[in-house]
C-alpha cells in the first residue's frame, strides 16, 4: 500500500496536549477531536491539511499523556502517515492499535521540509522525497506488528483469533 | 540468562522460565485500569468489537476523576457511560464522586497495587506504582479493552537503565526534586522504550510517598516504567493496606543494563522545571526572579499526606502573598480527611489556600484552576507542556510542594530554606 501527501514539518517532543488539548476531552467523538487536531501547536494546520497529507517530526513524536485521542484526532484529520525520529511509547502503541501508520526514520525527518511532497510505501518502508528526488528506507514494523495493523487493529486481531 | 526485576515480572507474567530485552510476549495482567477520559473509549471499542462479559470483575478499576465532580454536561455524559458499563459488568473496583481519589494515589491506598503485580491502565502515569516492586505501564484505550475482555496484553520487554540512590538528600529536598533531577539530567526520551530501576542505600531514606513521585515520573522520562527495589517500608506499606498475595522480585547481580548512574542524593538540590518540559530543570540556587500567578499543589505526583504536611507545615501561620491564587488538592479523600484530622486543612485555609475536593482537574487545565493568557503558575504537577494547565501562553513551573508553599508566600519561585530556614 502507498500514500502520497503534502508534509507539515514539526520539531522533536511534540506531545499529546499540543496534538489534542485536554480542555476537548470531554468528548471521545473523532470528528469533533480532528477539528482541534495540533491546535496548541499549528492553529493553521486543521485548515490546511488534506486527506492523505503526511506529519514529519523529529524524536519523541506524541509524548505525553496516554489518550488514544491523540493518533485518532490525526487519523480523522486525513493524516496519511506520520513520520518521525523517535516516537514516544504510549503515542507508539496507540497508534498501531487504531490503524493510524507510523514510522521511525531519523534520515527522512533530517532531510524532508514542510511544503514536500513525498509519497511512502507501507509494504517496503521506502519514502520517497518527490520534491527532491531523494528517498529513505524506514524501519518496517516487526511481524508482530504487521499481523495487528493487517487484522485492522489489535480488537480485530484479537475477534479474528 | 541474568534478568532484570521488571524482566522476571514479565517472565512470570507471560509463563516464561526467562525472557530477554526486545522480546514481544503475551502477559497476564493482575490489574487493568481506566479514567473518565480513556474508558468511555475503552468501552465503546469493548463493545463494538462484541464482547459482553469483562476476563475478571475483580481485576478492572474505573476511576472517575479527571472531570470530576463533573464539569460540564459532555464530561457528565462520558461519567455517565463508564458507571453505566462499571454497574452492568459488576466491577467491583468502580470509585464513584465521594469515595474516589485520583486513580494512581488511590490505587495503592485501597491495596490493588501489590509488589510483582503486572498493572496497565489507560492513563500514562499508571507507573507510579513501580514504587511498590510491581510492573505499572501507560497504555491507550483500544489496550484496556482488549484487557479487560481477555486479561491479557502484548508487550516488548524493555531494557533498563539502573539508577543508584546513593545517600541522603537534604531537609527540602524529596523525591520530586530528585526525579526532576534525573530527568533534567537524561532528557524527556532519556528512558524511551526502557525501565528505570532504582536501586542503593539511598533507598531507605525515601519516604514511600516519595517513591511514587518519582516512579510517577518516569513516563516524562520516556521510560516504560520506573521500578523501586521491594524494602521493609514497602513490605510496611502492603502490610497496611492490602490483603491481596504479592511476591517479591529482586534483579540477578549480574542483569545487564544499559547505562548505570548514581546520583549522590546529598547534593541534589531544590530543582524546578521551567516550561515547557520536565527536562528544563534549574535548581532553586539557578531560577532567577520568577513572579508567578497561581499555585498549585497536589495530582497524581504530590497530592499525598507527606506533600499536604509540607506545603501545610510551610504555610502555617503565614499569609498567602497578595495576588497570588493558591489551591490545594489532596489527591483522595482518605488523604484529605488525614489532613482534616491533622489540621492541615485549617492551616491552609487559614493561611489564604483553596482546598478542593479530589480531582485531576487544574492538572490538565480542564478545571479548577486553569490558566489565563500569560499567567504563570508553580505547581507540583507532572507536566508542563504549552498549554498543559490553560491558555496555550501561560507557563507551568514544575516543583515540590515545599517550593510551591513557600512560593506561595512570596509570590515569586522561592527557596524553602529561605522562607522556614
Amino acid at each position: 500500500m502507498q500514500v502520497q501527501g503534502t508534509v507539515f514539518k514539526y520539531g522533536d517532543n511534540v506531545d499529546t496536549d499540543v496534538i489534542i488539548p485536554a480542555r476537548y476531552l470531554n468528548t471521545s467523538d473523532p470528528a469533533e477531536l480532528a477539528k482541534h487536531c495540533m491546535e496548541d501547536l499549528d492553529k493553521d494546520f486543521v485548515k490546511n491539511v488534506q486527506p492523505g497529507d503526511i506529519i514529519v517530526a523529529g524524536r519523541n513524536f506524541g509524548c505525553g499523556s496516554s489518550r488514544e485521542h491523540a493518533p485518532l484526532a490525526i487519523k480523522t484529520a486525513g493524516v496519511s502517515v506520520v513520520i518521525a525520529a523517535t516516537f514516544a511509547r504510549i503515542f507508539y502503541r496507540n497508534a498501531i492499535n487504531i490503524g493510524l501508520p507510523i514510522l521511525e526514520c531519523p534520515e527522512a525527518v533530517a532531510d524532508i521540509q514542510a511544503g514536500d511532497k513525498i509519497s511512502v510505501d507501507f509494504t517496503s518502508g521506502v519514502i520517497t522525497n518527490l520534491t527532491s528526488g531523494e528517498s529513505y528506507q524506514a524501519e518496517p514494523f516487526p511481524e508482530f506488528m504487521q499481523e495487528l495493523i493487517a487484522a485492522g487493529g489489535l480488537l480485530n486481531y484479537l475477534k479474528n483469533r | 540468562m541474568a534478568m532484570t526485576m521488571t524482566q522476571k515480572i514479565l517472565a512470570a507474567h507471560a509463563g516464561l522460565p526467562e525472557v530477554k530485552a526486545g522480546q514481544l510476549i503475551m502477559a497476564d495482567i493482575d490489574l487493568v485500569l481506566g479514567n473518565d477520559i480513556t474508558a468511555p473509549v475503552a468501552v465503546n471499542e469493548f463493545r463494538k468489537a462484541g464482547f459482553s462479559q469483562v476476563f475478571d470483575k475483580r481485576k478492572i478499576a474505573i476511576v472517575p476523576d479527571h472531570f470530576t465532580p463533573n464539569k460540564d454536561i459532555k464530561a457528565a455524559e462520558q461519567c455517565r457511560l463508564i458507571r453505566e458499563f462499571a454497574c452492568g459488568m459488576e466491577i467491583e473496583n468502580y470509585f464513584e464522586v465521594g469515595e474516589m481519589g485520583i486513580e494512581h494515589a488511590l490505587i495503592p491506598e485501597q491495596g490493588l497495587a501489590v509488589p510483582g503485580d503486572v498493572i496497565i491502565g489507560a492513563d500514562s502515569h499508571t507507573c507510579t506504582y513501580g514504587a511498590l516492586g510491581a510492573f505499572s505501564t501507560g497504555i491507550g484505550s483500544t489496550d484496556m479493552a482488549a484487557a479487560m475482555a481477555t486479561g491479557k496484553a502484548w508487550f516488548k520487554v524493555p531494557a533498563a537503565i539502573k539508577f543508584i540512590l546513593a545517600g541522603k538528600p537534604g531537609a527540602w529536598v524529596s523525591g520530586k526534586d530528585i526525579i526532576l533531577h534525573i530527568i533534567g539530567m537524561i532528557g524527556v526520551d532519556g528512558a524511551l522504550y526502557k525501565s528505570m530501576e532504582f536501586v542503593g542505600d539511598g533507598l531507605a531514606h525515601l519516604s514511600m510517598d516519595s517513591r511514587f513521585t518519582m516512579a510517577n515520573m518516569a513516563i516524562e522520562a520516556g521510560a516504560k516504567n520506573g521500578i523501586f527495589l521491594v524494602d521493609e517500608q514497602t513490605l510496611a506499606y502492603v502490610e497496611e493496606h492490602s490483603t491481596k498475595p504479592y511476591k517479591v522480585y529482586a534483579p540477578d547481580p549480574d542483569a545487564e543494563y544499559e547505562a548505570e548512574y548514581t546520583i549522590d542524593l546529598s547534593k541534589v538540590r531544590p530543582t524546578v522545571a521551567f516550561p515547557h518540559l520536565p527536562e528544563n530543570t534549574r535548581t532553586i540556587d539557578e531560577v532567577g526572579d520568577v513572579k508567578i500567578d497561581q499555585v498549585v499543589i497536589g495530582s497524581c505526583t504530590n497530592g499525598r499526606i507527606e506533600d499536604i504536611r509540607v506545603a501545610a507545615g510551610i504555610l502555617k501561620g503565614r499569609k498567602v502573598a497578595k495576588g497570588v491564587r493558591v489551591i490545594v488538592f489532596p489527591a483522595t479523600q482518605r488523604i484529605y480527611l488525614q489532613a482534616l484530622r491533622e489540621g492541615l486543612i485549617e492551616q491552609l485555609i487559614e493561611a489564604g489556600a483553596v482546598v478542593s475536593t479530589p480531582t485531576c482537574g487544574p492538572c490538565l487545565g480542564g478545571h479548577m484552576g486553569v490558566l489565563a493568557k500569560g499567567e504563570r503558575a508553580v505547581t507540583t504537577t507532572n507536566r508542563n507542556f504549552v498549554g498543559r494547565m490553560g491558555h496555550p501562553e501561560s507557563e507551568v513551573y514544575l516543583a515540590s510542594p515545599a517550593v510551591a508553599a513557600a512560593s506561595a508566600l512570596t509570590g515569586r519561585i522561592s527557596n524553602p530554606e529561605e522562607i522556614v530556614g
